[in-house]
């Protein structure tokens, strides 16, 4: 039971991210027709935003300090970060260990601001065009984006650790009525999941309770009508497209101490999330976060020792596998509504 | 005899009853026009004869053999060709390959791993192909990419498609939709035309009265997805049922 | 001739002999010289221009024709690598049974796909094809090479060793890929004056392989399944109502250029007797791509094109660096010199993704019909500058097949 319980926690990271993305991928998708290649890229440009934050936050300033020597005699040289100096050494020490969630603040503006220069820079200009058009210049934005990041951060992944206050683990067990030592959680993993959970919960009831939000779910629905209605769509579209990359860039921020962020993780994510979004039905939102979800947690039971012993690297291929047969028995998804996207 | 029987068809969306127990019979080698307002159920009709919808209840017998649960190609093989409100032509291709591709399907059925000879040396099937340019009076425009035909001129590739194939039914879904007057008026000559120098059995679905009552030899009015009046085009016309019905909501 | 017309036998006898003269064609620089970086006329590069050649061909009758864009083909390819190991380890070093059984496997792992991928159509096909190109990865790299079922031998990649059975290997057999004692690697170089010309025993086995797989690519194209695969790309309704069913005419397209990428694969083991699981990955599959959308996709020579245009200067760039650029911009003047390398830096050497990315985002905006629609541009231009302006411009394109 414990153990049960334990992979279900485990895939709940993974399936938030997949979720998330898969989210975005769909308003996408539903809002404006476009199959974007280039959304790995935004989750991996998001968790960027943290490292480049880390970095500026550990921008330092060389002092000599007298009273102390380094094994050579000389005198020492001590590494001032910026923000201790101005804020003093603990609020800036805490700044420091608290980057990646700060980072949150720091990567909407940059989130939306990319986004809304992809749509009316790029994206934009191929509503018209075939589908295979649109997926292969974004394919070619997502190249770009990618190698930009490698250029100026390397090829090796960087380690952006949580604060330490969120660093460790717990036994989530005796919380909850096992033993002690059955279900050892680290913690991360739980704030990243309540952080999905509070951008989902956000993203439907922003689509839910809002005006706006009427007006697109009206527009995923059938655009001619609502365009006819003489509301500007395009425009809603535009912010919905910012909207969301500030997801896939918010779930980015926040999973780099899960995972050291490299250059390829967003083309890692893509592919799988595209699968999640078919699984869950193309152009249904409740489909793509139940079936990321779902997805997840998946891929955490197959990564069992056990599991990968009876069929090695079946971990690797699950979720290929689902996704394949779910298409096969039921072709428009688990929660896909009839007839859409279904030739 | 009738070549197409319609027999008890009824068809539902979710709540809303589209078909209702239809009955009809198409005579062979007659040109039958249906008719009826908006929202008849004239295109659900259609469409279950085609094998793009499958009705809840009845059967649709094409010369004695059921079409029901085809795919719309094995439909088309059995000897129906359908003409599309808005023309379907293959825009990327020249007028000549609009014109090959369907007298090859005739010859060598749904799929032919046809693939090492060249076109060219297809004599038969070029010069069909080659004279019914002619007889749609197009064969000037051969090399020409049929999109960027005239939309009279589509529609008369797309007849002529048709046509190639030889089929003992040819179904017309709103063939002058959208037409131009002159444009309508030789649409239905060349409508005429056919009906007067092959042996074909044309089943026309028509908003336009003018249409309907130069071609039509027989006509059901269909009415809230069940056929009203079966008759002459001279007894529709008179008849006060059809006037409430059809024309009355017209006028 | 050939059963062509005149223009398609025109196209085949230039492609035949710029590869039958590549080795002078690539090499116009002499030897010592400082441009003689920018020679393509050795062994390796050649041989990777016409099997990626062949690959883009295989390609192109598939997206080129029917328009169904798979993102997965770079699993087939590698497929055909395997297959091709596989038979260096149990047969012989002979290429033709390595080559033969690539094909095979290749067309039977592409109709299982196929069959399934092409239940859907559009971007559902595109991710399907995606999700299989990357299982496939995943199951060379890791899942099918485990010590109870070593099929890919994982991350070192796949190579013949020496106590493999190899049970028609001859005594006195090359030790190493060849056609019935002729080694793949055996080259002969040809010194005229400074100049210096290789010809390679491999590069002419995968010439000759390309020129048929040309030529019958002409021949679909020219033919009435080529014909019907360009009318599913226009409008499958109307295919589906003029009684033909089109899925048996994707999917036959599916499997010819799944076995023209297994051919492929397996031509690059029998030059390179290595096969490993990197062939496999979605960006192989994109990189096909870009050199079919580069050439122009649905002509017959832009793949070719494509192929030969991205490998070339994948190598190119690759070699260029730094000191490179700086003796290139030398009379500039200092601060302006840096300056120019300092621009340029970020797309040379191992910046080539980025040119890549960037090139294949100018073609999909700027260029879609590719190199064959630019060249026709230019020399429309060119023509209509000759006959002067009483000659109203036609202002039409017409895409060349």
């Amino acid at each position: 039971m414990d153990a049960i319980l334990l992979q279900i926690l485990n895939g709940l990271d993974k399936g938030s991210a997949y979720a998330l993305i898969a989210l975005g991928l769909t308003l996408i998708f539903g809002t404006l027709g476009v199959v974007n290649f280039a959304h790995g890229a935004l989750f991996m440009i998001g968790a960027f935003c943290a490292v480049t934050l880390q970095k500026l936050f550990s921008l330092s300033f060389q002092t000599i300090d007298e009273t102390q020597t380094d094994f050579l005699g000389n005198p020492l040289k001590v590494e001032t970060p910026y923000v201790e100096a101005w804020f003093g050494p603990e609020v800036g020490a805490s700044i420091i260990d608290w980057s990646v969630p700060l980072a949150i603040l720091f990567a909407i503006p940059i989130m939306l601001l990319v986004g809304y220069v992809m749509e009316r820079g790029l994206i934009k200009h191929f509503y018209k065009r075939p589908h295979a058009d649109q997926i292969l210049v974004t394919f070619g934005l997502a190249i770009v984006l990618q190698e930009v990041v490698k250029y100026f951060f390397g090829a090796n992944p960087i380690q952006t650790p949580p604060p330490e206050a969120l660093n460790g683990s717990i036994d989530l067990g005796t919380m909850i009525g096992f033993d002690p030592n059955a279900i050892i959680y680290p913690i991360w993993r739980l704030v990243y999941f309540g952080f999905a959970v509070a951008i989902i919960g956000a993203v439907f009831s922003f689509l839910q309770f809002t005006t706006f939000g009427m007006v697109v779910r009206a527009g995923m629905a059938d655009r001619e009508t609502v365009g006819l209605l003489g509301i500007n769509i395009d425009r809603r579209f535009t912010i919905m497209f910012g909207i969301a990359a500030a997801v896939a860039g918010l779930a980015g921020v926040m999973y780099g101490p899960l995972n050291p962020p490299n250059y390829h993780m967003g083309m890692d994510f893509l592919v799988l999330s595209f699968v999640v979004v078919v699984v869950g039905g193309m152009g249904s939102l409740p489909g793509a976060v139940l079936a990321g979800f779902l997805l997840g947690v998946l891929e955490s039971f197959a990564s069992t020792t056990w599991a990968t012993t009876t069929i090695p690297g079946i971990n690797q291929i699950i979720i290929y596998l689902v996704a394949i047969i779910v298409l096969l028995l039921r072709p428009r998804g688990l929660m896909g509504r009839k007839g859409v996207m279904e030739d | 005899m009738a070549i197409l029987r319609v027999k008890d068809v009824s068809k539902r969306f979710g709540g809303l009853k589209a078909l209702t127990d239809v009955n009809l019979n198409v005579e062979e080698n007659s040109v039958h026009a249906i008719i009826g307002p908006n929202g008849a159920g004239k295109s659900t009709l259609l469409n279950c004869l085609v094998g793009k919808l499958m009705p809840d209840t009845g059967s649709v017998l094409f010369d004695n053999n059921s079409v029901l649960g085809l795919e719309p190609f094995q439909i088309n093989q059995m000897g129906i060709s359908r003409v599309f409100q808005t023309p379907e032509i293959f825009g990327e291709l020249t007028v000549m390959e609009n014109m090959l591709i369907p007298i090859f399907a005739m010859r060598d059925g749904a799929f032919r791993m046809h693939a090492y000879e060249t076109i060219a040396k297809e004599k038969d099937i070029v010069e069909q192909a080659e004279a019914m340019l002619v007889e749609m009076n197009m064969a000037d425009k051969r090399e020409m990419h049929a999109a960027s035909l005239s939309r009279g001129d589509k529609r008369r590739l797309e007849i002529g498609m048709c046509l190639s194939q030889n089929p003992r039914l040819l179904l017309l879904d709103e063939p002058t939709a959208g037409m131009a007057r002159a444009d309508t008026n030789n649409t239905i000559d060349l409508l005429k035309q056919i009906k007067d120098e092959r042996d074909i059995t044309i089943a026309i679905i028509e908003h336009d009265m003018h249409v309907v009552f130069s071609l039509a030899e027989r006509i059901t009015v269909l009415a809230q997805g069940t056929p009203l009046v079966e008759d002459a085009p001279e007894n529709i016309r008179g008849n006060p049922k059809v006037r409430e019905a059809y024309l009355g909501e017209a006028a | 001739m050939f059963g062509l017309n005149k223009k398609d036998t025109g196209l085949l006898i230039i492609v035949g002999i710029l590869t039958l003269l590549a080795p002078f064609i690539l090499n116009p620089f002499p030897a010592d010289s400082a441009m003689a970086q920018f020679n393509a006329g050795y062994p390796d590069l050649m041989q990777r221009f016409v099997i990626f050649g062949i690959f883009a061909i295989g390609f192109n009758i598939l997206f080129g024709l029917t328009g169904y864009l798979s993102f997965g083909h770079a699993a087939f390819l590698g497929v055909g690598s395997y297959s091709a190991v596989w038979m260096f380890k149990l047969l012989s070093y002979n290429v033709i049974p390595a080559i033969a059984l690539s094909v095979v496997i290749a067309g039977l792992f592409s109709l299982l796909i196929g069959y399934v991928s092409l239940r859907r159509s559009g971007i559902y096909f595109s991710i399907l094809t995606l999700a299989f190109a990357q299982m496939s990865f995943a199951l060379a790299y890791s899942v099918l090479s485990n010590p109870k079922f070593n099929l890919t031998n994982g991350e070192t990649g796949l190579q013949v060793y020496a106590d493999d059975p190899q049970i028609l290997q001859g005594a006195n057999a090359p030790d190493l890929p060849h056609l019935f004692g002729l080694p793949m690697r055996a080259t002969y170089t040809l010194d005229i004056g400074a100049w210096s010309f290789d010809f390679n025993a491999g590069y002419y086995l995968c010439a000759v392989v390309m020129m048929v797989v040309f030529y019958l690519a002409i021949r679909i194209f020219r033919s009435p399944f080529g014909m019907m695969l360009r009318a599913v790309k226009s409008n499958q309704q109307r295919m589906n109502y003029t009684g033909l069913n089109s899925k048996p005419y994707t999917l036959a397209a599916f499997v010819i250029s799944g076995m023209y990428a297994g051919l492929a694969g397996g031509l690059m083991a029998a030059m390179d007797p290595l096969a490993g699981a990197e062939r496999m990955q979605w960006t192989a599959s994109g990189e096909v791509v870009l050199m079919t959308i580069l050439g122009g996709t649905g002509t017959l020579i832009g793949p070719v094109l494509g192929a030969g245009f991205i490998k070339y200067f994948e190598n190119i760039f690759s070699k260029i660096n730094d000191n490179v650029l700086h003796s290139w911009f030398a009379i500039l003047p200092d601060g302006l010199e840096d300056a120019v390398v300092f621009i340029i830096h970020p797309f040379i050497g191992k910046g080539w993704h980025l040119t890549l990315g960037i090139l294949f985002m100018l073609v999909v905006i700027y260029l879609p019909g590719g190199l064959v629609e630019g060249g026709q541009r230019v020399s429309n231009w060119f023509k209509r500058r000759k006959s002067g302006a009483d000659d109203a411009p036609s202002g039409k394109t017409e895409p060349a097949e």
